[in-house]
C-alpha cells in the first residue's frame, strides 16, 4: 500500500516534471522572440527590461533559466507581473483559486444530482417518450455554449426580470466569501454554477444511461434478480455499481480541467474572480508571468485529481488494485 | 420420496412479442429428493425453461401453467414471485466468474441474499454465510467471504454461488449448466454437492447439454429438442433403452469408453430449427432415421411404459 501510494507521488511529480519543461520551453525557449521583452509588455522602458534579464536570468543558459523561474514559481514565490505593476502573481492565483473551487464545487454537485436522476430514468424507462425527451434535453444542453447560456441567464436574472418575485433574491454579479456570509456565498454561486453544469448534465446522463444500459445486461444482474432482489435495489445497488466505473473517470477528468481553469469562460460571464478569468485577463493583456503560472497551477491540479480519481477507482473495483482490469 | 410433486411445468408455451413461440410445449415434473436432468442441444430451449420457472424473462408470453408447491406461478404478481426467488426456488448459473457482482466481496453477495428474505442483522447473516460456505467445503471460510469472485478459484466461486443459492433453504434448486466452465475434477465434486443437496431432500433441476452429467447426478431425464420436451422417464431407463430417436442418436455421439475406438463418432446430419422455421409436424422429423408419412402431424407425449413418456409416432399404440 505504501510502496504503490510512494510510486504513485513519484509518477506525480514526474509528470508535474514534464509539463513545467514543456510549458517553460513553449514560452521561453521558442526561438525568434526575446522573452524578456515578453515579459515587460509591450513599450517597456530599457532599464526595466535590463532588470528582467538580470533578475531572470535570461542572459545565461537554458537550464538556468528554467530552474530560475520555478525558484519564482515554487520556492520564493515572487514572480511579478510587470504589465500589472509589480502585483505578484503566485498570491493572485492562490486568492483565485477558493473562488474557482466553489464555482466548480457546486456545478459538480448539480450535474452529478442531475445527470443521476436523468441518466438513471431514461435507462429505467428506455424507448419511452421521456426517454427520448430527457434524452434530447441532454442534447440540448450539451450543445447550448455556455457563455451564450450564462449571458441569456444574466440578462432574465439581472435585468429583465430582476423585479419579478422569481428572481428578486438573485445577488449582483460577483462573489462573496464563504467566510463573509454563507447563506450570500450560495446565493452568489447557484446560477452561474448551475449554467456551468448544464451542459455537463446532458453529457453524464448520456454516459450513464448507455452505461446502465450495458450493465443491464451482465449475467450478475440476473443473478441480483435470482436471489429475489426488486427493480429499485437492481437498479441503484447492483446496475450502479457495475456502471459507474467509467462515469468517475469522465468526472475527475473534467473536474480537474475546470478547477484548472477550464470554467474560464462562466467565470467571465458572471464576473467570478476565478483563475478562469485571472487566465483570461493574462491573456488580453499577455502577462506572460501570470498567464505561466496559471497554467502550472492547472496542470498540478488535472494531475492531483487524475490521482484522487486513480485511488478512488481502486476503492470502488477491487480488481483495479491487482492490475487486473476487465474481466 | 413426497407423493405431491414440488414442480409441475405443464404445456408450458413461451413466446417472443412477435408471435415466435421459442418453447411449444414443455411439461417436466421434479418430485422432492428427485434431480431431474433437462438434456438438450444449445438453443433447444432447456435455458429458457429455467428462466421461466424462475419468472425471469419478463417481455416474453408465458402460457400453460408453472405450478411450485401447489401454487400456480405465471401470473403470479412480481411482488410475490420476488419473495419466491432466491428462498423457495434458487437458480445456480454457468458461468460463476460473470454470475457474481464483480465489485462486492462474496460473503457481502451472499448476506445480502439472507437479509433480501429474513430479517436478520449484518452479523448473523455473515456467520450463516461463513457456515455455508464451509458446509460447501470452502476452505477458510472466513477469509473467503472477504474475497472477491477474481480470487477465488471456478471451482470455489462454484461452490459460493451454491452456497448463495441454498442461504435461504430453497425447496427447488435450478442449476444452469453448473459445470460447463469448470474442468473435469472440480466437476466431479460440485455434482457431487449437487447430489447432496438432492439426498437432504431439495428437488434439483439440472440444465445441461452433457449425459454423463446426467448419468452422474440425476434420478430423472427430459429431454429437450426444439422447444419440445420429446422424452421423458428415469435415467437408468432411458440410458438403458431410449426410446426416442433423437435420445438414441444423442447416446449413440457419446464416446464408447472400451472396445474398438470408431473410426468417426455417429452424428445427426442436419441442424436444429430455428423458432420460426419449426416443422409443423414432428420436429425431429426432418433429422430422424425413421421418418414416416405420420410425422407430419406432430405427436403427443404419450406414455408406453409406467413412468416413461416419449413424443414420437413409432410408439403409438
Amino acid at each position: 500500500m505504501i510502496r504503490s501510494l510512494a510510486s504513485r507521488t513519484g509518477q506525480m511529480l514526474l509528470v508535474i516534471f514534464g509539463i513545467s519543461v514543456l510549458v517553460f520551453c513553449i514560452f521561453f525557449a521558442t526561438p525568434g522572440a526575446d522573452p524578456t521583452a515578453r515579459i515587460a509588455g509591450r513599450g517597456a522602458s530599457p532599464q526595466v527590461v535590463e532588470r528582467i534579464r538580470a533578475e531572470y536570468g535570461f542572459d545565461r543558459p537554458l537550464p538556468v533559466q528554467y530552474v530560475k523561474m520555478m525558484e519564482k514559481l515554487f520556492v520564493s514565490r515572487d514572480l511579478t507581473s510587470f504589465v500589472n505593476h509589480g502585483q505578484r502573481v503566485v498570491p493572485e492565483v492562490l486568492q483565485a483559486a477558493p473562488v474557482t473551487l466553489s464555482l466548480v464545487l457546486w456545478a459538480a454537485f448539480f450535474w452529478v444530482s442531475g445527470s443521476l436522476v436523468f441518466g438513471i430514468a431514461s435507462a429505467v424507462l428506455r424507448d419511452s417518450w421521456v426517454d427520448r425527451l430527457l434524452m434530447v434535453l441532454g442534447l440540448i444542453g450539451l450543445s447550448m455554449p455556455v457563455f451564450w447560456l450564462g449571458e441569456v441567464v444574466n440578462l432574465v436574472t439581472q435585468s429583465r426580470w430582476h423585479d419579478t418575485f422569481l428572481f428578486r433574491w438573485v445577488p449582483p454579479l460577483g462573489y462573496v466569501p464563504f467566510s463573509q456570509s454563507p447563506w450570500g456565498w450560495a446565493k452568489a454561486l447557484f446560477l452561474p454554477s448551475l449554467t456551468l453544469a448544464v451542459c455537463f448534465i446532458g453529457l453524464y446522463a448520456r454516459v450513464l444511461r448507455s452505461e446502465l444500459l450495458t450493465a443491464m445486461g451482465e449475467d450478475s444482474i440476473r443473478t441480483a434478480r435470482a436471489k429475489g432482489a426488486g427493480p429499485v435495489r437492481v437498479w441503484l445497488w447492483h446496475g450502479l455499481r457495475l456502471s459507474w466505473l467509467s462515469y468517475i473517470s469522465l468526472f475527475g477528468l473534467d473536474f480537474a480541467q475546470l478547477l484548472g481553469g477550464g470554467a474560464l469562460l462562466t467565470e467571465v460571464v458572471f464576473a467570478m474572480p476565478g483563475v478562469g478569468r485571472l487566465t483570461y485577463q493574462a491573456l488580453a493583456t499577455l502577462d506572460l508571468p501570470l498567464i505561466m503560472a496559471t497554467v502550472m497551477y492547472a496542470a498540478v491540479f488535472v494531475v492531483i485529481a487524475n490521482a484522487l480519481v486513480d485511488g478512488l477507482y481502486a476503492l470502488l473495483d477491487p480488481r483495479i488494485m491487482e492490475g487486473r482490469h476487465g474481466r | 420420496m413426497g407423493a405431491e410433486a414440488l414442480l409441475k411445468l405443464h404445456h408450458l408455451h413461451l413466446e417472443l412479442p412477435t408471435g415466435t413461440a421459442l418453447l411449444e410445449d414443455v411439461s417436466l415434473t421434479v418430485k422432492r429428493g428427485d434431480a431431474l436432468g433437462v438434456v438438450g442441444e444449445s438453443g433447444s430451449g432447456k435455458s429458457l425453461t429455467a428462466m421461466s420457472v424462475m419468472g425471469l424473462l419478463p417481455g416474453l408470453k408465458a402460457s400453460g401453467s408453472i405450478r411450485f408447491e401447489g401454487r400456480e406461478l405465471l401470473g403470479m404478481k412480481d411482488r410475490e414471485w420476488r419473495r419466491l426467488r432466491g428462498a423457495g426456488m434458487a437458480m445456480i448459473f454457468q458461468d460463476p466468474m460473470t454470475a457474481f457482482l464483480p465489485v462486492r466481496s462474496i460473503g457481502a453477495q451472499i448476506d445480502e441474499q439472507i437479509r433480501l428474505h429474513e430479517p436478520v442483522s449484518r452479523r448473523e447473516a455473515r456467520a450463516r454465510t461463513v457456515a455455508l460456505l464451509g458446509r460447501m467445503g470452502v476452505p477458510d471460510p472466513e477469509a473467503a467471504a472477504k474475497r472477491y469472485p477474481h480470487q477465488l478459484s471456478g471451482g470455489l466461486r462454484q461452490r459460493a454461488m451454491i452456497a448463495m443459492a441454498l442461504s435461504c433453504g430453497p425447496a427447488l434448486l435450478i442449476a444452469d449448466e453448473p459445470t460447463t466452465a469448470l474442468d473435469v475434477t472440480v466437476q466431479a465434486q460440485i455434482l457431487t454437492l449437487l447430489c447432496e443437496i438432492r439426498d437432504s431432500g431439495a428437488g434439483v433441476m439440472l440444465i445441461t447439454h452433457d449425459m454423463g452429467v446426467v448419468a452422474q447426478t440425476c434420478t430423472h431425464v427430459a429431454v429437450v429438442y426444439s422447444g419440445l420436451v420429446v422424452e421423458q422417464g428415469p435415467v437408468a431407463a432411458v440410458m438403458a433403452l431410449p426410446l426416442h430417436p433423437y435420445t438414441q442418436a444423442l447416446l449413440e455421439a457419446i464416446p464408447p469408453l472400451d472396445g474398438p475406438r470408431p473410426d468417426a463418432l455417429p452424428t445427426i446430419p442436419g441442424r436444429p430449427p430455428t423458432p420460426d422455421a419449426r416443422p409443423e409436424g414432428c420436429v425431429f422429423a426432418p433429422r430422424c432415421r425413421y421418418v414416416r408419412p405420420d410425422c407430419a402431424v406432430r405427436p403427443a407425449l404419450r406414455e408406453p411404459e409406467e413412468g416413461r413418456r416419449v413424443a414420437c409416432v413409432l410408439y403409438n399404440a
